[in-house]
Protein backbone atom coordinates (compact mmCIF):
# COMPACT_ATOMS: atom_id res chain seq x y z
CA UNK A 1 0.00 0.00 0.00
CA UNK A 2 3.06 2.23 0.29
CA UNK A 3 2.90 3.03 -3.41
CA UNK A 4 -0.71 4.17 -3.42
CA UNK A 5 -0.87 7.39 -5.43
CA UNK A 6 -3.82 9.72 -4.87
CA UNK A 7 -4.58 11.62 -8.09
CA UNK A 8 -7.37 13.91 -9.31
CA UNK A 9 -9.58 10.91 -10.11
CA UNK A 10 -9.26 9.68 -6.53
CA UNK A 11 -10.07 13.17 -5.23
CA UNK A 12 -13.16 13.36 -7.45
CA UNK A 13 -14.29 9.95 -6.21
CA UNK A 14 -13.72 10.87 -2.54
CA UNK A 15 -15.50 14.20 -3.03
CA UNK A 16 -18.49 12.31 -4.38
CA UNK A 17 -18.47 9.90 -1.41
CA UNK A 18 -18.18 12.89 0.93
CA UNK A 19 -20.81 15.09 -0.78
CA UNK A 20 -18.45 18.01 -1.39
CA UNK A 21 -18.73 20.38 -4.35
CA UNK A 22 -14.98 21.10 -4.36
CA UNK A 23 -13.56 23.99 -6.33
CA UNK A 24 -10.68 23.29 -8.69
CA UNK A 25 -8.20 24.99 -6.36
CA UNK A 26 -9.42 22.92 -3.45
CA UNK A 27 -9.05 19.70 -5.42
CA UNK A 28 -5.44 20.51 -6.29
CA UNK A 29 -4.65 21.37 -2.71
CA UNK A 30 -6.41 18.27 -1.34
CA UNK A 31 -4.52 16.01 -3.72
CA UNK A 32 -1.23 17.17 -2.19
CA UNK A 33 -2.55 17.07 1.40
CA UNK A 34 -4.12 13.64 1.10
CA UNK A 35 -1.05 12.21 -0.60
CA UNK A 36 1.03 13.46 2.34
CA UNK A 37 -1.35 11.93 4.87
CA UNK A 38 -1.67 8.62 3.03
CA UNK A 39 2.10 8.47 2.78
CA UNK A 40 2.33 8.95 6.56
CA UNK A 41 -0.33 6.42 7.54
CA UNK A 42 1.16 3.86 5.15
CA UNK A 43 4.02 3.33 7.62
CA UNK A 44 1.66 0.87 9.34
CA UNK A 45 2.90 -1.50 6.62
CA UNK A 46 6.02 -2.04 8.73
CA UNK A 47 4.05 -3.40 11.68
CA UNK A 48 3.62 -7.18 11.78
CA UNK A 49 -0.03 -7.90 12.59
CA UNK A 50 -0.08 -11.56 11.61
CA UNK A 51 -2.63 -13.41 13.71
CA UNK A 52 -3.75 -10.24 15.56
CA UNK A 53 -7.48 -9.72 16.08
CA UNK A 54 -8.77 -6.21 15.25
CA UNK A 55 -10.20 -3.90 17.95
CA UNK A 56 -13.08 -1.65 16.92
CA UNK A 57 -14.14 -0.35 20.29
CA UNK A 58 -12.88 -0.30 23.90
CA UNK A 59 -16.31 -0.42 25.38
CA UNK A 60 -15.79 -3.60 27.46
CA UNK A 61 -19.46 -4.55 27.18
CA UNK A 62 -21.12 -7.12 24.98
CA UNK A 63 -24.60 -5.83 24.44
CA UNK A 64 -27.14 -3.78 26.32
CA UNK A 65 -30.86 -4.43 26.14
CA UNK A 66 -33.60 -2.13 27.20
CA UNK A 67 -37.36 -2.31 27.12
CA UNK A 68 -38.81 -1.17 23.81
CA UNK A 69 -40.81 1.69 25.23
CA UNK A 70 -41.09 5.35 24.37
CA UNK A 71 -39.63 7.52 27.12
CA UNK A 72 -40.31 11.22 27.48
CA UNK A 73 -37.84 13.24 25.34
CA UNK A 74 -36.46 16.70 25.99
CA UNK A 75 -37.20 17.99 22.52
CA UNK A 76 -40.64 17.64 20.94
CA UNK A 77 -41.50 17.66 17.24
CA UNK A 78 -42.14 21.38 17.17
CA UNK A 79 -38.75 22.21 18.70
CA UNK A 80 -36.96 19.95 16.23
CA UNK A 81 -38.83 21.22 13.18
CA UNK A 82 -38.09 24.74 14.39
CA UNK A 83 -34.39 24.11 13.69
CA UNK A 84 -34.91 23.64 9.94
CA UNK A 85 -34.63 26.51 7.45
CA UNK A 86 -37.97 25.86 5.74
CA UNK A 87 -40.96 23.93 7.09
CA UNK A 88 -44.35 23.33 5.46
CA UNK A 89 -47.20 21.27 6.94
CA UNK A 90 -44.97 19.77 9.63
CA UNK A 91 -42.41 18.71 7.03
CA UNK A 92 -38.98 20.04 6.13
CA UNK A 93 -38.88 21.62 2.71
CA UNK A 94 -36.00 20.91 0.31
CA UNK A 95 -35.48 21.61 -3.41
CA UNK A 96 -36.96 19.27 -5.99
CA UNK A 97 -35.52 15.75 -5.81
CA UNK A 98 -36.37 14.75 -9.39
CA UNK B 1 -12.72 25.95 44.39
CA UNK B 2 -14.60 28.83 45.90
CA UNK B 3 -18.39 28.37 46.02
CA UNK B 4 -21.14 30.89 46.75
CA UNK B 5 -22.22 31.22 50.38
CA UNK B 6 -23.49 33.82 52.80
CA UNK B 7 -19.98 35.35 52.73
CA UNK B 8 -19.53 35.58 48.97
CA UNK B 9 -22.43 35.84 46.55
CA UNK B 10 -22.80 33.96 43.28
CA UNK B 11 -23.44 37.37 41.70
CA UNK B 12 -20.00 38.64 42.78
CA UNK B 13 -18.30 35.52 41.43
CA UNK B 14 -20.18 35.47 38.14
CA UNK B 15 -19.79 39.20 37.49
CA UNK B 16 -16.09 38.98 38.21
CA UNK B 17 -15.72 36.12 35.73
CA UNK B 18 -17.75 37.92 33.06
CA UNK B 19 -15.76 41.11 33.52
CA UNK B 20 -12.49 39.24 33.03
CA UNK B 21 -13.92 37.33 30.07
CA UNK B 22 -14.88 40.56 28.31
CA UNK B 23 -11.50 42.12 29.15
CA UNK B 24 -9.46 39.27 27.68
CA UNK B 25 -11.75 38.46 24.75
CA UNK B 26 -10.37 40.94 22.21
CA UNK B 27 -6.74 39.94 22.67
CA UNK B 28 -7.06 36.19 23.19
CA UNK B 29 -10.32 35.32 21.41
CA UNK B 30 -11.36 32.70 23.95
CA UNK B 31 -15.15 32.65 23.61
CA UNK B 32 -17.60 32.10 20.75
CA UNK B 33 -20.43 33.32 22.95
CA UNK B 34 -20.70 35.13 26.29
CA UNK B 35 -23.68 34.19 28.41
CA UNK B 36 -24.10 37.47 30.37
CA UNK B 37 -27.89 37.60 30.73
CA UNK B 38 -28.53 33.98 31.66
CA UNK B 39 -25.47 33.76 33.94
CA UNK B 40 -26.54 36.84 35.90
CA UNK B 41 -30.12 35.57 36.17
CA UNK B 42 -28.89 32.22 37.50
CA UNK B 43 -26.51 33.88 39.97
CA UNK B 44 -29.40 35.91 41.41
CA UNK B 45 -31.41 32.72 41.72
CA UNK B 46 -28.60 30.91 43.59
CA UNK B 47 -28.16 33.88 45.94
CA UNK B 48 -31.89 33.90 46.63
CA UNK B 49 -31.79 30.21 47.46
CA UNK B 50 -28.78 30.71 49.76
CA UNK B 51 -30.74 33.42 51.56
CA UNK B 52 -33.60 30.98 52.06
CA UNK B 53 -31.15 28.48 53.53
CA UNK B 54 -31.57 25.93 50.72
CA UNK B 55 -28.94 23.40 49.68
CA UNK B 56 -27.48 24.95 46.53
CA UNK B 57 -25.07 22.18 45.56
CA UNK B 58 -21.38 21.39 45.50
CA UNK B 59 -20.64 23.91 42.71
CA UNK B 60 -22.96 26.67 43.94
CA UNK B 61 -22.47 29.82 41.90
CA UNK B 62 -19.18 28.63 40.39
CA UNK B 63 -18.74 30.27 36.98
CA UNK B 64 -17.42 27.92 34.29
CA UNK B 65 -16.63 27.92 30.58
CA UNK B 66 -18.21 25.38 28.23
CA UNK B 67 -16.42 24.08 25.16
CA UNK B 68 -18.67 25.04 22.26
CA UNK B 69 -19.34 21.43 21.27
CA UNK B 70 -21.61 20.74 24.28
CA UNK B 71 -25.32 21.15 23.54
CA UNK B 72 -27.49 23.41 25.69
CA UNK B 73 -30.14 26.01 24.90
CA UNK B 74 -27.87 28.84 26.17
CA UNK B 75 -26.31 30.32 23.04
CA UNK B 76 -25.80 28.63 19.69
CA UNK B 77 -23.77 25.40 19.76
CA UNK B 78 -21.46 25.94 16.79
CA UNK B 79 -18.52 23.53 17.39
CA UNK B 80 -16.66 26.50 15.78
CA UNK B 81 -17.97 25.28 12.42
CA UNK B 82 -19.83 27.36 9.87
CA UNK B 83 -22.15 24.44 9.12
CA UNK B 84 -23.70 24.64 12.61
CA UNK B 85 -24.26 28.37 12.42
CA UNK B 86 -27.69 29.29 13.74
CA UNK B 87 -28.13 26.04 15.68
CA UNK B 88 -29.54 26.54 19.17
CA UNK B 89 -30.00 23.17 20.80
CA UNK B 90 -33.33 22.17 22.29
CA UNK B 91 -31.53 19.55 24.42
CA UNK B 92 -28.91 19.80 27.16
CA UNK B 93 -25.85 17.56 27.43
CA UNK B 94 -25.89 15.25 30.47
CA UNK B 95 -22.52 16.60 31.64
CA UNK B 96 -23.88 20.17 31.56
CA UNK B 97 -27.01 19.07 33.44
CA UNK B 98 -24.96 17.41 36.16
CA UNK B 99 -22.75 20.49 36.62
CA UNK B 100 -25.71 22.85 36.72
CA UNK B 101 -27.71 20.62 39.09
CA UNK B 102 -24.89 21.33 41.55
CA UNK B 103 -25.16 25.09 40.98
CA UNK B 104 -22.41 25.74 38.39
CA UNK B 105 -23.10 28.68 36.06
CA UNK B 106 -21.94 28.75 32.41
CA UNK B 107 -20.50 32.16 31.55
CA UNK B 108 -19.45 31.43 27.98
CA UNK B 109 -18.91 28.95 25.17
CA UNK B 110 -15.26 28.48 24.26
CA UNK B 111 -13.53 28.32 20.90
CA UNK B 112 -12.19 25.08 19.44
CA UNK B 113 -10.89 23.69 16.16
CA UNK B 114 -14.05 23.15 14.09
CA UNK B 115 -15.60 19.82 15.15
CA UNK B 116 -12.54 19.38 17.41
CA UNK B 117 -10.34 18.61 14.38
CA UNK B 118 -6.99 20.07 15.23
CA UNK B 119 -4.21 20.64 17.75
CA UNK B 120 -4.04 24.44 17.78
CA UNK B 121 -7.59 25.96 17.67
CA UNK B 122 -6.52 27.55 14.37
CA UNK B 123 -9.07 25.45 12.46
CA UNK B 124 -11.93 27.43 14.01
CA UNK B 125 -14.30 29.20 11.61
CA UNK B 126 -14.18 32.11 14.05
CA UNK B 127 -10.37 32.44 14.13
CA UNK B 128 -7.70 31.15 16.52
CA UNK B 129 -7.46 31.48 20.30
CA UNK B 130 -4.11 32.85 21.51
CA UNK B 131 -1.82 31.16 24.03
CA UNK B 132 -2.16 32.47 27.60
CA UNK B 133 1.63 32.91 27.92
CA UNK B 134 2.48 34.29 24.49
CA UNK B 135 0.05 36.02 22.11
CA UNK B 136 2.08 34.94 19.09
CA UNK B 137 1.62 31.27 19.88
CA UNK B 138 -1.23 28.78 19.64
CA UNK B 139 -3.48 27.87 22.54
CA UNK B 140 -3.23 24.21 21.59
CA UNK B 141 -6.29 22.27 20.64
CA UNK B 142 -8.79 21.37 20.06
CA UNK B 143 -10.09 22.68 23.41
CA UNK B 144 -7.91 25.83 23.21
CA UNK B 145 -10.50 28.31 24.44
CA UNK B 146 -11.29 26.28 27.56
CA UNK B 147 -7.61 25.88 28.49
CA UNK B 148 -6.92 29.61 28.13
CA UNK B 149 -10.08 30.55 30.10
CA UNK B 150 -8.75 28.60 33.10
CA UNK B 151 -5.10 29.64 32.61
CA UNK B 152 -6.01 33.35 32.64
CA UNK B 153 -8.05 32.89 35.82
CA UNK B 154 -11.36 33.83 34.19
CA UNK B 155 -13.04 30.69 35.54
CA UNK B 156 -11.87 27.97 37.97
CA UNK B 157 -12.84 25.23 35.52
CA UNK B 158 -13.87 24.57 31.94
CA UNK B 159 -15.17 21.54 30.06
CA UNK B 160 -13.32 19.88 27.20
CA UNK B 161 -13.44 16.86 24.95
CA UNK B 162 -10.42 14.67 24.19
CA UNK B 163 -10.43 12.42 21.14
CA UNK B 164 -6.67 12.28 20.64
CA UNK B 165 -5.22 14.84 23.07
CA UNK B 166 -7.65 17.76 22.80
CA UNK B 167 -7.74 18.34 26.57
CA UNK B 168 -4.25 17.29 27.63
CA UNK B 169 -2.28 19.18 24.95
CA UNK B 170 -3.91 22.62 25.42
CA UNK B 171 -3.72 22.07 29.21
CA UNK B 172 0.05 21.61 28.97
CA UNK B 173 0.41 24.52 26.49
CA UNK B 174 -1.19 26.81 29.10
CA UNK B 175 0.01 25.45 32.45
CA UNK B 176 -3.21 23.98 33.86
CA UNK B 177 -4.47 20.50 34.77
CA UNK B 178 -6.41 18.62 32.09
CA UNK B 179 -8.04 15.21 32.50
CA UNK B 180 -9.06 12.79 29.79
CA UNK B 181 -10.94 10.17 31.81
CA UNK B 182 -11.22 6.43 31.13
CA UNK B 183 -13.32 5.87 27.99
CA UNK B 184 -16.98 5.76 29.05
CA UNK B 185 -16.65 7.56 32.41
CA UNK B 186 -18.66 10.72 31.64
CA UNK B 187 -21.74 10.70 29.42
CA UNK B 188 -21.34 12.06 25.89
CA UNK B 189 -25.06 12.56 25.43
CA UNK B 190 -25.45 16.03 23.95
CA UNK B 191 -21.82 16.39 22.86
CA UNK B 192 -21.05 16.91 19.16
CA UNK B 193 -19.56 13.59 18.07
CA UNK B 194 -16.13 13.40 16.46
CA UNK B 195 -14.85 9.81 16.72
CA UNK B 196 -17.17 7.66 18.79
CA UNK B 197 -14.66 4.97 19.75
CA UNK B 198 -12.26 7.50 21.34
CA UNK B 199 -14.23 10.69 22.26
CA UNK B 200 -14.17 11.52 26.00
CA UNK B 201 -15.58 14.39 28.06
CA UNK B 202 -13.18 15.89 30.62
CA UNK B 203 -12.09 19.10 32.36
CA UNK B 204 -9.50 21.81 32.81
CA UNK B 205 -8.78 22.97 36.38
CA UNK B 206 -6.21 24.93 38.36
CA UNK B 207 -5.54 22.04 40.74
CA UNK B 208 -6.13 18.27 41.20
CA UNK B 209 -8.63 18.79 44.06
CA UNK B 210 -11.08 20.59 41.78
CA UNK B 211 -10.66 17.86 39.17
CA UNK B 212 -11.63 15.26 41.75
CA UNK B 213 -14.77 17.22 42.68
CA UNK B 214 -15.83 17.63 39.03
CA UNK B 215 -15.39 13.90 38.43
CA UNK B 216 -17.52 13.11 41.50
CA UNK B 217 -20.23 15.38 40.09
CA UNK B 218 -20.22 14.22 36.46
CA UNK B 219 -18.91 10.62 36.24
CA UNK B 220 -21.37 7.78 36.00
CA UNK B 221 -23.77 5.81 33.90
CA UNK B 222 -26.35 7.63 31.79
CA UNK B 223 -29.32 5.87 30.18
CA UNK B 224 -28.96 8.34 27.28
CA UNK B 225 -25.42 7.16 26.51
CA UNK B 226 -25.14 3.39 26.34
CA UNK B 227 -21.34 3.62 26.17
CA UNK B 228 -21.07 4.88 29.76
CA UNK B 229 -19.43 2.41 32.15
CA UNK B 230 -21.10 1.25 35.37
CA UNK B 231 -20.29 3.81 38.09
CA UNK B 232 -16.78 3.39 39.44
CA UNK B 233 -15.34 6.82 40.21
CA UNK B 234 -14.81 7.35 43.95
CA UNK B 235 -16.46 3.97 44.61
CA UNK B 236 -13.71 1.42 44.39
CA UNK B 237 -11.82 0.83 47.60
CA UNK B 238 -8.20 0.51 46.60
CA UNK B 239 -5.10 -0.02 48.63
CA UNK B 240 -3.32 3.21 47.91
CA UNK B 241 0.37 2.51 48.43
CA UNK B 242 2.15 5.86 48.81
CA UNK B 243 5.21 4.53 46.99
CA UNK B 244 4.60 3.89 43.30
CA UNK B 245 6.34 2.14 40.46
CA UNK B 246 6.40 4.73 37.71
CA UNK B 247 6.92 3.72 34.12
CA UNK B 248 8.89 5.81 31.64
CA UNK B 249 8.55 5.03 27.95
CA UNK B 250 12.01 4.72 26.41
CA UNK B 251 10.60 4.83 22.87
CA UNK B 252 9.76 8.55 23.35
CA UNK B 253 13.30 9.42 24.49
CA UNK B 254 14.64 10.56 21.12
CA UNK B 255 15.17 13.65 18.97
CA UNK B 256 11.52 13.70 17.83
CA UNK B 257 10.85 15.22 21.27
CA UNK B 258 12.18 18.70 22.03
CA UNK B 259 15.16 18.96 24.43
CA UNK B 260 13.13 21.16 26.78
CA UNK B 261 10.42 18.54 27.20
CA UNK B 262 12.96 15.75 27.68
CA UNK B 263 14.82 17.80 30.28
CA UNK B 264 11.55 18.51 32.04
CA UNK B 265 10.72 14.79 32.17
CA UNK B 266 14.20 13.92 33.49
CA UNK B 267 13.96 16.49 36.22
CA UNK B 268 10.53 15.19 37.30
CA UNK B 269 11.92 11.65 37.35
CA UNK B 270 14.73 12.77 39.65
CA UNK B 271 12.22 14.39 41.99
CA UNK B 272 10.09 11.24 42.03
CA UNK B 273 13.14 9.11 42.80
CA UNK B 274 14.08 11.49 45.61
CA UNK B 275 10.56 11.09 47.00
CA UNK B 276 11.13 7.31 47.14
CA UNK B 277 9.28 6.13 44.04
CA UNK B 278 10.69 3.45 41.80
CA UNK B 279 11.27 4.21 38.11
CA UNK B 280 10.64 1.41 35.60
CA UNK B 281 11.85 1.71 32.02
CA UNK B 282 9.35 0.53 29.44
CA UNK B 283 9.91 -0.58 25.86
CA UNK B 284 6.70 -0.11 23.88
CA UNK B 285 7.63 -0.44 20.18
CA UNK B 286 4.02 -0.50 18.86
CA UNK B 287 3.39 3.03 20.21
CA UNK B 288 5.41 4.37 17.29
CA UNK B 289 2.46 3.31 15.09
CA UNK B 290 -0.28 4.76 17.28
CA UNK B 291 -0.41 8.04 15.36
CA UNK B 292 -0.78 6.33 11.97
CA UNK B 293 -3.49 4.03 13.38
CA UNK B 294 -5.24 7.02 14.95
CA UNK B 295 -5.24 8.99 11.68
CA UNK B 296 -6.96 6.03 9.99
CA UNK B 297 -9.47 5.02 12.69
CA UNK B 298 -10.69 8.47 13.74
CA UNK B 299 -11.13 9.92 10.21
CA UNK B 300 -13.19 6.80 9.39
CA UNK B 301 -15.45 7.57 12.35
CA UNK B 302 -15.43 11.29 11.54
CA UNK B 303 -16.60 10.62 7.97
CA UNK B 304 -19.50 8.65 9.38
CA UNK B 305 -20.43 11.02 12.24
CA UNK B 306 -20.24 14.15 10.09
CA UNK B 307 -22.42 12.74 7.32
CA UNK B 308 -25.44 13.98 9.32
CA UNK B 309 -24.58 17.62 8.51
CA UNK B 310 -26.47 18.07 5.27
CA UNK B 311 -28.16 21.46 5.52
CA UNK B 312 -31.61 19.91 5.78
CA UNK B 313 -32.58 19.66 9.44
CA UNK B 314 -30.53 22.31 11.26
CA UNK B 315 -27.64 24.72 10.97
CA UNK B 316 -26.33 26.42 7.86
CA UNK B 317 -27.90 25.84 4.42
CA UNK B 318 -26.24 27.09 1.23
CA UNK B 319 -28.30 29.74 -0.57
CA UNK B 320 -26.89 28.83 -3.92
CA UNK B 321 -28.89 25.67 -4.78
CA UNK B 322 -31.37 24.40 -7.38
CA UNK B 323 -31.47 20.66 -6.64
CA UNK B 324 -31.29 18.45 -3.57
CA UNK B 325 -27.81 17.23 -4.54
CA UNK B 326 -26.62 20.81 -4.77
CA UNK B 327 -28.17 21.48 -1.37
CA UNK B 328 -26.08 18.68 0.16
CA UNK B 329 -22.87 19.27 -1.76
CA UNK B 330 -22.78 23.08 -1.61
CA UNK B 331 -23.83 23.24 2.03
CA UNK B 332 -21.15 20.76 3.03
CA UNK B 333 -18.48 22.35 0.89
CA UNK B 334 -19.20 25.86 2.15
CA UNK B 335 -19.91 24.74 5.74
CA UNK B 336 -16.86 22.61 6.57
CA UNK B 337 -13.34 23.90 7.23
CA UNK B 338 -10.42 22.56 5.12
CA UNK B 339 -9.31 20.25 7.95
CA UNK B 340 -12.84 18.83 8.28
CA UNK B 341 -12.79 18.05 4.56
CA UNK B 342 -9.37 16.41 4.75
CA UNK B 343 -10.49 14.14 7.58
CA UNK B 344 -13.82 13.23 5.98
CA UNK B 345 -12.09 12.39 2.70
CA UNK B 346 -9.32 10.37 4.40
CA UNK B 347 -12.05 8.52 6.31
CA UNK B 348 -13.90 7.70 3.13
CA UNK B 349 -10.61 6.70 1.52
CA UNK B 350 -9.60 4.19 4.23
CA UNK B 351 -13.10 2.72 4.32
CA UNK B 352 -13.58 2.43 0.56
CA UNK B 353 -13.51 -0.92 -1.18
CA UNK B 354 -10.03 -1.98 -2.12
CA UNK B 355 -8.41 -0.02 0.72
CA UNK B 356 -10.38 -1.20 3.75
CA UNK B 357 -8.14 -4.19 4.52
CA UNK B 358 -4.90 -2.32 3.90
CA UNK B 359 -5.78 0.68 6.05
CA UNK B 360 -8.79 0.41 8.34
CA UNK B 361 -8.45 -3.28 9.25
CA UNK B 362 -4.69 -2.92 9.62
CA UNK B 363 -5.16 0.03 11.98
CA UNK B 364 -7.73 -1.91 14.03
CA UNK B 365 -5.14 -4.65 14.46
CA UNK B 366 -2.45 -2.13 15.40
CA UNK B 367 -4.91 -0.86 18.01
CA UNK B 368 -4.99 -4.34 19.58
CA UNK B 369 -1.18 -4.40 19.78
CA UNK B 370 -1.16 -0.96 21.43
CA UNK B 371 -3.73 -2.08 24.02
CA UNK B 372 -1.66 -5.21 24.73
CA UNK B 373 1.52 -3.15 25.19
CA UNK B 374 -0.19 -1.00 27.78
CA UNK B 375 -1.58 -4.08 29.55
CA UNK B 376 1.93 -5.53 29.73
CA UNK B 377 3.32 -2.18 30.90
CA UNK B 378 0.84 -2.02 33.79
CA UNK B 379 2.02 -5.42 34.97
CA UNK B 380 5.41 -3.78 35.57
CA UNK B 381 4.34 -0.37 36.88
CA UNK B 382 1.40 1.40 38.57
CA UNK B 383 1.35 4.42 36.31
CA UNK B 384 3.31 6.00 33.48
CA UNK B 385 4.78 9.49 33.28
CA UNK B 386 5.28 10.74 29.73
CA UNK B 387 5.24 13.98 27.73
CA UNK B 388 1.88 15.12 26.35
CA UNK B 389 3.31 16.59 23.16
CA UNK B 390 6.74 16.70 21.53
CA UNK B 391 6.99 20.52 21.67
CA UNK B 392 5.81 23.43 23.80
CA UNK B 393 3.28 25.81 22.19
CA UNK B 394 4.29 26.59 18.61
CA UNK B 395 3.81 29.83 16.65
CA UNK B 396 0.46 30.74 15.11
CA UNK B 397 0.54 29.80 11.42
CA UNK B 398 3.60 27.60 11.81
CA UNK B 399 1.89 24.26 11.11
CA UNK B 400 -1.63 25.11 9.98
CA UNK B 401 -0.88 24.55 6.28
CA UNK B 402 0.98 21.30 6.84
CA UNK B 403 -1.47 18.66 8.08
CA UNK B 404 1.15 15.97 8.73
CA UNK B 405 3.31 18.36 10.81
CA UNK B 406 0.20 19.27 12.82
CA UNK B 407 -0.71 15.59 13.30
CA UNK B 408 2.80 14.83 14.61
CA UNK B 409 2.02 17.08 17.58
CA UNK B 410 -0.39 14.33 18.71
CA UNK B 411 2.18 11.50 18.62
CA UNK B 412 2.30 11.00 22.39
CA UNK B 413 -1.33 11.65 23.25
CA UNK B 414 -3.38 9.50 20.85
CA UNK B 415 -2.38 6.03 22.08
CA UNK B 416 -4.35 6.54 25.33
CA UNK B 417 -7.50 7.24 23.36
CA UNK B 418 -7.02 4.16 21.21
CA UNK B 419 -6.64 2.08 24.39
CA UNK B 420 -9.39 3.89 26.36
CA UNK B 421 -7.00 4.80 29.18
CA UNK B 422 -7.19 7.83 31.49
CA UNK B 423 -4.54 10.55 31.21
CA UNK B 424 -4.01 13.56 33.43
CA UNK B 425 -1.95 16.47 32.09
CA UNK B 426 -0.10 18.22 34.89
CA UNK B 427 1.76 21.54 34.69
CA UNK B 428 5.43 21.10 35.58
CA UNK B 429 7.22 24.31 34.78
CA UNK B 430 8.20 26.71 32.06
CA UNK B 431 10.74 27.05 29.28
CA UNK B 432 13.39 29.77 29.53
CA UNK B 433 11.14 32.06 27.48
CA UNK B 434 8.14 31.49 29.71
CA UNK B 435 6.14 28.87 27.80
CA UNK B 436 4.27 26.26 29.83
CA UNK B 437 5.56 22.71 30.06
CA UNK B 438 3.35 19.77 30.92
CA UNK B 439 3.56 16.02 31.35
CA UNK B 440 0.86 13.39 31.59
CA UNK B 441 0.17 10.66 34.13
CA UNK B 442 -1.31 7.58 32.49
CA UNK B 443 -2.91 4.66 34.31
CA UNK B 444 -4.93 1.53 33.64
CA UNK B 445 -8.66 1.86 32.94
CA UNK B 446 -10.62 3.16 35.91
CA UNK B 447 -7.50 4.52 37.66
CA UNK B 448 -8.68 8.12 37.17
CA UNK B 449 -8.89 8.93 40.85
CA UNK B 450 -5.49 7.38 41.54
CA UNK B 451 -3.96 9.65 38.88
CA UNK B 452 -5.56 12.68 40.52
CA UNK B 453 -4.37 11.57 43.96
CA UNK B 454 -0.86 11.04 42.65
CA UNK B 455 -0.87 14.50 41.07
CA UNK B 456 -1.80 15.95 44.47
CA UNK B 457 1.08 14.08 46.04
CA UNK B 458 3.55 15.22 43.36
CA UNK B 459 2.57 18.82 43.96
CA UNK B 460 2.82 18.32 47.74
CA UNK B 461 6.30 16.79 47.43
CA UNK B 462 7.47 19.69 45.28
CA UNK B 463 6.05 22.27 47.63
CA UNK B 464 7.76 20.70 50.64
CA UNK B 465 11.00 20.49 48.63
CA UNK B 466 10.65 24.21 47.87
CA UNK B 467 9.93 24.98 51.53
CA UNK B 468 13.13 23.19 52.50
CA UNK B 469 14.96 25.22 49.91
CA UNK B 470 13.57 28.44 51.35
CA UNK B 471 14.54 27.32 54.85
CA UNK B 472 18.10 26.71 53.78
CA UNK B 473 18.30 30.08 52.13
CA UNK B 474 16.60 31.98 54.89
CA UNK B 475 18.31 30.55 57.94
CA UNK B 476 16.61 29.32 61.07
CA UNK B 477 13.98 31.91 61.87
Amino acid sequence: MGNMEVNQDTIAHLAKLSDFALTEDESVRLEADINGIVNYISQLDELDTTGVEPTYQVFEMENIWREDEILPQEADREALLGLAKEVKDNQIKVPKVL
Amino acid sequence: MKTASKDISAMTMVKEALTKAHQYQEQYHIFNYLNDTEAIRKAAEIDERIKRGENVGRLAGVPYALKDNFLSPEGETTASAHILEGFTSPVTATAVKRLEDEGAIMIGRTNLDAFAHGSSTENSYYGPTKNSKDLERVAGGSSGGSAVAVALGIVPFATGTDTGGSIRQPASFNGVYGLKPTYGTISRYGVVAMASSTDCVGFFTENPEDMDLLMKVTAGQDPNDMTTLPDFYDREEKFDDPIKKIGVIKDFDNEAVSPEIRACLSSEIEKLKAAGHEIVELNMPALKYALAAYYIITPAEVASNLSRHDGVRYGFRSENVQTLDELYNNTRNEGFMPENKRRIMIGNFVLSSGFYDAYYLKAAKARTLIIQEYEQAFEKCDLILTPVSPNPAFKLGEKVDNPVAMYLEDMMSVSLNLAGLPGLAIPVGETTNGLSLGLQLVGPRRSDQELINFAKRMRGDHESAEDEHVDLMGGND
